[in-house]
Formats: structure tokens, C-alpha cells, sequence
């Protein structure tokens, strides 16, 4: 009878630290990019299967690399996503606004649209009216150019072994994963 | 590195003072506590939405000083390199994504915001006579954003105000004194990082730091790395002593040969193939 409660004890603390374990693998993260993509493949020209957005929770399903499989909070996507696009902080999105003021803890990373914003920049603009913001703007026209994917994989076929899903996995193979997503871990 | 246990504290006090004065409601200071211990955590780091602000202004201040270049086919072959060689860096993804501009001067200079905008002068480019070169360049500038020399030009008090503001806006009460102040330490900020990156230069270390990321980048790209001391052979002849560009904010190239000669990562010698020299001399060769 003792025995058999031992074993019994055993065995829920091994179902204890399944279910820890299994909870850890599906960690919960917050996209810390204005528009993330998700990829059909831990590869920066994988095919993009959904989008996600500053702020968002994502589920961490699996890891490879630098690269995080995760699916969108309401289950309506899921792909790979590059970890220095996510950090481990969750995000309040504005003060006085919905989870805001009300839910704010140590391990969130507050004031997402606060802090120096676009209406920081108005007013500074407002004060130095000699300040080109255009080609700030502009710039952003030739980066979409450039991240045409088939543009981008021309570019890179002439530097040779480059191919498109996964090509990069490889030549990222000396990283230090010194990313953001560490940083704000 | 702010101490945030101390800041915290700091915060209390003067919450409970502002409670007991009457200054604050008892709701305003709890939201202030709230906040705080949130803000004291996360502004270890500005968060990547503000650093993109940031970045924006500090670009904004570059292109007071130097006129942008309006040339579709070089800043198209610019910014298809510099994602590329982004993608390759420890740093990938930022808020807004990596933008890179030419400058029409023939100063030899180049920043990078902590944004991720990067500017590479026309007399830099002369500095370069092949692809590789000018990634070696492009490479060295994604390092500093990488290794976020920008945001760490922001003095330690100005990170300091810049909590204690913050905090304040946490509370869901803000009124047009803490906006001002939020935009005068928007100014600091600015004017920390615009003087240190333009005027006085990053510290040599935080230099070579970059040179040792740009190896790093090239090699994962298959660039030659031997390419970087290439261009700085090719600057140290161009280079102007007095200038208040490169001559003033960076190591001499001599040096900084010497430096990565040093570098475990610096081996292997490839020549550059002819396609890709063609395809710099397409994009850029009427700029050289």
C-alpha cells in the first residue's frame, strides 16, 4: 500500500513536471516590431503566412536557431518568426487606455505608442521647422523597393550559394543570437 | 544603467509627499506607483518604438548638415544591399526596419541612428572600387546600430529625466507641463546623440567594436573581409587631416588596419568576382 502511494506521488510529480515543461515550451512572447511577418519557414524569404503587429502576444511553439515557430493569440496563424523581432517583456499599449493602469507589472514593458511617439515628433517639429523629415520618409519607399523578394534574391543569387528558404539559416550559422529578444528577456 | 531599485524609491517618496501635500490624489499616486515599478524596469532599454523616434529626428538633424543625394539607382542598390547585409547581423529586425541613404558631399562620413537609418556620404563611396568595399562600409555602420552605440551616446542624467517624465506619463494624468517636459527631454536626447555622432565622434573602442561586426556580417554574406582594409588603404589617401569628418570623429584607416589585422575573423582572401564589380559599377560608378 505504502509502495503504491510512493509510486503514486512519482508519478504526479512527474505529470507536475511534464505539464512545467510543456507550459515553458509554449511561452508566451510580444511582437517588439511595427508589422511582424510569419513565415512558412525559419527563413527571412520564407513565405509569408501571416502578419502581426507592434505590441501583439504571440505562442511560442518551437525553436530553431534564432527562429521561434509561434502562433497568433486568437489561433488564427501560425509561422517562423525571427527572435530579435520578440521579447520575452509584455506590452501595455497606452496609459489610461484598456489594460493600461490597471495591469502594469515589473515584467511588462510599459507605454508602447507613449513616451517619445509621433506626437513627440510633432511638437519637436513644430520647434525646428528646419528639420527634413521628408527623406526620412522617403527612405522608406527605396527599403520597400529593395525588400522585393525577388529583387533581394537576384541580389543575393550573384554572391553565390544563396538559394531562397533557408539560405539564410546557413549563412547565419556563426550568429551570437545577441539579439533583442535576449536583450529584453 | 539607471538604478532602478533606487528609482523606484525615489518615486515613492515623492509620490507619498505629493499625496500627503495634497498635490496628487490617492488614485493619481497609485497609478504613479504602479507605473513606476513598470517604467524602472523597462526603461533599462527605451523601448524599439521609441528608439525608432529617436532615430527619425537624429536622421532629421544628419540631413541639416549634409543634402540627401536624389538618385533612384544608387539608393536602390544601397538599400538592397543593406537588408541583405542587415539580415545577416545579430540585430535583424528593428521597429521600422533598416533605411539607407546616399549624401551628395564629398566629405568622407556615414551615420547610423539608432532607427536604423543609415547615410553613407558620395566621398565615402569614392573610397570604395568594389561591391565588397561598400558593403564593408554598410556592414560597419549596421554594427553600430547592432551594438546600439547610438542610444548609449545618451548621457546617464538625461536617462534619468527621462525616467522620472516618463513615470509621470505612466500616471494617466498628463498635463501640457509634463508634455513640455517630455519634449525637452526629447531635445536632450537628441542633442546627446547629433553631438557625439556628428561633432565629437563615438569612442575609438566603440569604432573598432563596429570594424569587428562588419567582419562578422561580411563573412556570413560571403563578402571578402579583406575588403574593409582594402577601402580604409583607399581612405587613408583620400582622407583630408583637419576635416570634421572621418579625419576628426574615427581612428586613422593605418589604425584601424592594425586592428583587424588582429582579428581572428580575418582570413581568407577572394577575389571579387567581375559580376559583381559590374553590378557596383552600374549602381554607382557614376557617382565615383
Amino acid at each position: 500500500m505504502f509502495r503504491h502511494r510512493s509510486l503514486i506521488i512519482c508519478l504526479a510529480l512527474l505529470g507536475v513536471l511534464f505539464l512545467n515543461t510543456a507550459a515553458e515550451a509554449q511561452k508566451s512572447m510580444t511582437v517588439q516590431v511595427q508589422e511582424g511577418q510569419l513565415r512558412a519557414t525559419p527563413s527571412h524569404f520564407g513565405k509569408i503566412t501571416a502578419k502581426t503587429y507592434y505590441g501583439d502576444q504571440v505562442t511560442v511553439l518551437e525553436e530553431k536557431g534564432d527562429w521561434k515557430r509561434v502562433s497568433i493569440a486568437d489561433g488564427k496563424g501560425h509561422g517562423w518568426m525571427h527572435g530579435s523581432a520578440l521579447t520575452s517583456k509584455r506590452t501595455v499599449l497606452k496609459a489610461g487606455q484598456s489594460r493600461a493602469g490597471t495591469s502594469v507589472s515589473q515584467d511588462e514593458i510599459a507605454l508602447a505608442g507613449k513616451g517619445f511617439s509621433e506626437e513627440v515628433e510633432k511638437e519637436y517639429r513644430k520647434n525646428n521647422a528646419n528639420l527634413d523629415y521628408a527623406w526620412i520618409n522617403k527612405t522608406a519607399v527605396w527599403c520597400s523597393a529593395a525588400k522585393e523578394a525577388d529583387h533581394e534574391k537576384i541580389f543575393l543569387a550573384i554572391l553565390g550559394n544563396r538559394d531562397d528558404a533557408g539560405g539564410d539559416d546557413r549563412m547565419r550559422r556563426h550568429g551570437t543570437g545577441n539579439n533583442r529578444g535576449h536583450r529584453g528577456g | 544603467m539607471i538604478g532602478c531599485a533606487a528609482m523606484e524609491q525615489a518615486t515613492t517618496v515623492a509620490t507619498v509627499v505629493g499625496e500627503a501635500t495634497g498635490t496628487i490624489s490617492r488614485q493619481q499616486g497609485e497609478s504613479i506607483r504602479k507605473s513606476s515599478k513598470a517604467v524602472a524596469k523597462s526603461l533599462e532599454d527605451f523601448t524599439p518604438e521609441q528608439e525608432y523616434y529617436i532615430g527619425r529626428t537624429v536622421g532629421a538633424v544628419v540631413l541639416t548638415k549634409y543634402r540627401p543625394l536624389d538618385d533612384d539607382r544608387a539608393n536602390t542598390y544601397l538599400n538592397t544591399m543593406g537588408q541583405a547585409l542587415a539580415r545577416v547581423s545579430d540585430m535583424p529586425e528593428l521597429f521600422a526596419g533598416y533605411h539607407f541613404l546616399v549624401l551628395d558631399s564629398d566629405d568622407i562620413n556615414a551615420f547610423a541612428t539608432p532607427g536604423g537609418h543609415v547615410f553613407i556620404t558620395r566621398g565615402l563611396i569614392r573610397c570604395c572600387r568594389t561591391e565588397d568595399e561598400l558593403a564593408a562600409v554598410v556592414a560597419h555602420e549596421i554594427g553600430h546600430v547592432q551594438l546600439q552605440h547610438g542610444m548609449n551616446a545618451i548621457k546617464k542624467a538625461r536617462r534619468t529625466e527621462a525616467l522620472s517624465v516618463l513615470v509621470r506619463e505612466g500616471a494617466k494624468s498628463f498635463g501640457t507641463k509634463e508634455i513640455a517636459q517630455l519634449n525637452d527631454v526629447f531635445g536632450g536626447v537628441i542633442t546627446d546623440i547629433t553631438n557625439t555622432m556628428i561633432n565629437n565622434g563615438y569612442s575609438r573602442s566603440y569604432e573598432y567594436q563596429a570594424d569587428a561586426a562588419a567582419l562578422s556580417i561580411m563573412k556570413r554574406m560571403n563578402y571578402n573581409p579583406r575588403a574593409l582594409p582594402d577601402m580604409l588603404n583607399v581612405m587613408a589617401k583620400q582622407i583630408k587631416p583637419g576635416g570634421t569628418d572621418f579625419a576628426k570623429t574615427h581612428p586613422s584607416p593605418q589604425n584601424r588596419i592594425a586592428a583587424l589585422k588582429k582579428n581572428d575573423q580575418f582570413v581568407g582572401e577572394t577575389e571579387t568576382p567581375d559580376v559583381r564589380k559590374n553590378r557596383f559599377m552600374k549602381a554607382v560608378g557614376h557617382l565615383l
